[in-house]
């Protein structure tokens, strides 16, 4: 990244096949702008997100990774996404634990109807990532490189 | 120590029992090893003092492949990680015998020495520790040399056993989740180098993971499918960085704070805070959960309720 420019983060999004990712197909379909630095990844169900899936794009690079599933009791396979956030709660609490900034990571939940809840939300969460700036912490927690 | 090893070569002889599982006097009187027994001639090495802070229940998953009974010696705390493996199908109940042992806290050397004790020729596991050294003859409370696990003890009952040897002492003389609170309290520069600090001393030696009773899996996601001699290498930056998240997370809701981790680590980072974290999350967000303590309970990440905590609440001020 030179001076002058802007800094433009890298997001991760891991959207579940059945509600996000079609939210986020809406949001396309219906002309809402998201900024472009947000990659979306498409799982079949939010809890197929296993933990390492996260720490493995901040190590990749990332600077910020969020998940967006069905709503709790709308998920296809009745119960994955309780199950996830069971998962992601902790995860996030042991991040935080760590002293990693806890605005990076996060969990939406948003329906295949929500075209304009997806929009905002990775909106708001690109602002939220372009304030914390480059993820340094989480890249590198031994510092050995 | 006496009735234990007597009881123990009882049940070997009139063929309960095919074996023993226990601890065999180490290289020095501080440090008695695990060991199987399977002769009334091998039992002549058998100890147990209060230097025998192994967790012997881990060992269980391949003697239970064994023909015949093992008699396992399981303190109140190991008595746990055992009930958590029979939960998990790791380990035949049917196939061990067991003798709940006494525990008054056990000692580590490394207090000792960090007590300011050197040149240790020989110590005794009495209150106090009566310790000899090149320089002369010592004393060392017993409080002192104790490992920081058994100040804050889970207590002194066995949660499963076939009989009990022994008397129990209670050890507790601090609040388990304080230093855990004393982190999250920090701010997060302050925590973000204090883990730096400890992570950075990590020398991938895997100690940790080995010795944790609910580390067990056949094939773990720190080892190397193609070469077994890399296992202790780390085999991309990835698993060099994140391993400790990535360990700790892998035994959330299953660990059940013995301790071993810490106590096996060479480099002295403080591995039971990671845990400790979780189960103290746990039981803020899910409710009261101990695992190992019931067989029959659902592990907390293998259930969930419909109205749990979304994981905001952890942006939002944080899990206290």
């Amino acid at each position: 990244m030179s001076v002058n420019e802007e800094f433009r983060p890298k997001i991760v999004a891991f959207c579940c096949n059945w509600c996000s990712y079609a939210g986020a197909d809406l949001a396309g379909s219906s002309r809402l702008a998201y900024p472009a630095d947000v990659k979306i990844i498409r799982v079949p169900c939010s809890c197929r997100v296993n933990p390492m899936f996260i720490l493995r794009a901040f190590e990749k690079g990332a600077d910020g990774v969020i998940l967006c599933g069905c709503h709790p009791g709308d998920c296809h396979y009745s119960t994955g996404n309780y199950y996830a956030r069971r998962r992601m709660t902790l995860l996030f609490s042991m991040l935080d634990f760590m002293g990693v900034e806890n605005g990076r990571t996060r969990v939406e939940w948003v329906s295949a109807a929500e075209g304009v809840k997806f929009s905002t939300v990775m909106n708001d969460f690109v602002e939220k990532i372009r304030s914390l700036g480059e993820n340094v912490r989480l890249g590198d927690l031994r510092c050995k490189n | 120590m006496q009735e234990l090893k007597a009881r123990a070569l009882e049940l070997l002889k009139n063929g309960t029992v095919q074996r023993v599982l226990g601890w065999r006097i180490g290289e020095n009187t501080y440090d008695p090893e695990p060991a199987f027994f399977d002769s009334e001639e091998a039992m002549k090495d058998f100890v147990y003092n209060n230097f025998c802070a192994a967790n012997l229940s881990k060992y269980m998953i391949e003697a239970c492949k064994l023909e015949g009974k093992t008699l396992v010696c399981l303190k109140p705390c190991d008595s746990y990680s055992f009930n958590q493996l029979l939960s998990e199908h790791r380990i035949d109940r049917e196939k061990a015998y067991i003798i709940g042992v006494g525990c008054k806290g056990k000692l580590s050397i490394e207090k000792v020495s960090q007590a300011g004790v050197k040149g240790i020729l020989s110590v005794t596991d009495t209150d106090p520790l009566q310790v000899t050294t090149l320089y002369g003859d010592t004393t060392v409370a017993y409080k002192d040399a104790m490992l920081s696990r058994c100040h804050v003890c889970k207590g002194k009952d066995h949660v499963v056993y076939d009989e009990l040897i022994g008397e129990s002492e209670d050890t507790v003389d601090a609040d388990r989740f304080a230093e855990v609170a004393a982190i999250e309290a920090m701010s997060p520069e302050e925590k973000f180098a204090f883990f730096q600090a400890e992570l950075s001393k990590c020398i991938r030696c895997n100690a940790c993971r080995n010795v944790c009773p609910a580390c067990s899996c056949r094939k773990c996601v720190f080892d190397s499918n193609k070469f077994d001699s890399t296992q202790k290498a780390n085999v991309d930056s990835f698993e060099e960085k994140m391993f400790h998240i990535i360990r700790a997370f892998h035994v959330a809701g299953r660990c059940t704070d013995c301790g071993e981790c810490s106590r096996v680590c060479p480099q002295g980072i403080p591995l039971h805070l990671f845990n400790r974290k979780f189960i103290k999350d746990i039981n803020n967000l899910y409710g009261e959960y101990q695992a190992g303590a019931d067989v029959e309970a659902k592990g907390p990440l293998t259930s969930f309720t419909t109205e749990d905590a979304e994981p905001s609440v952890v942006s939002q001020g944080g899990i206290r």
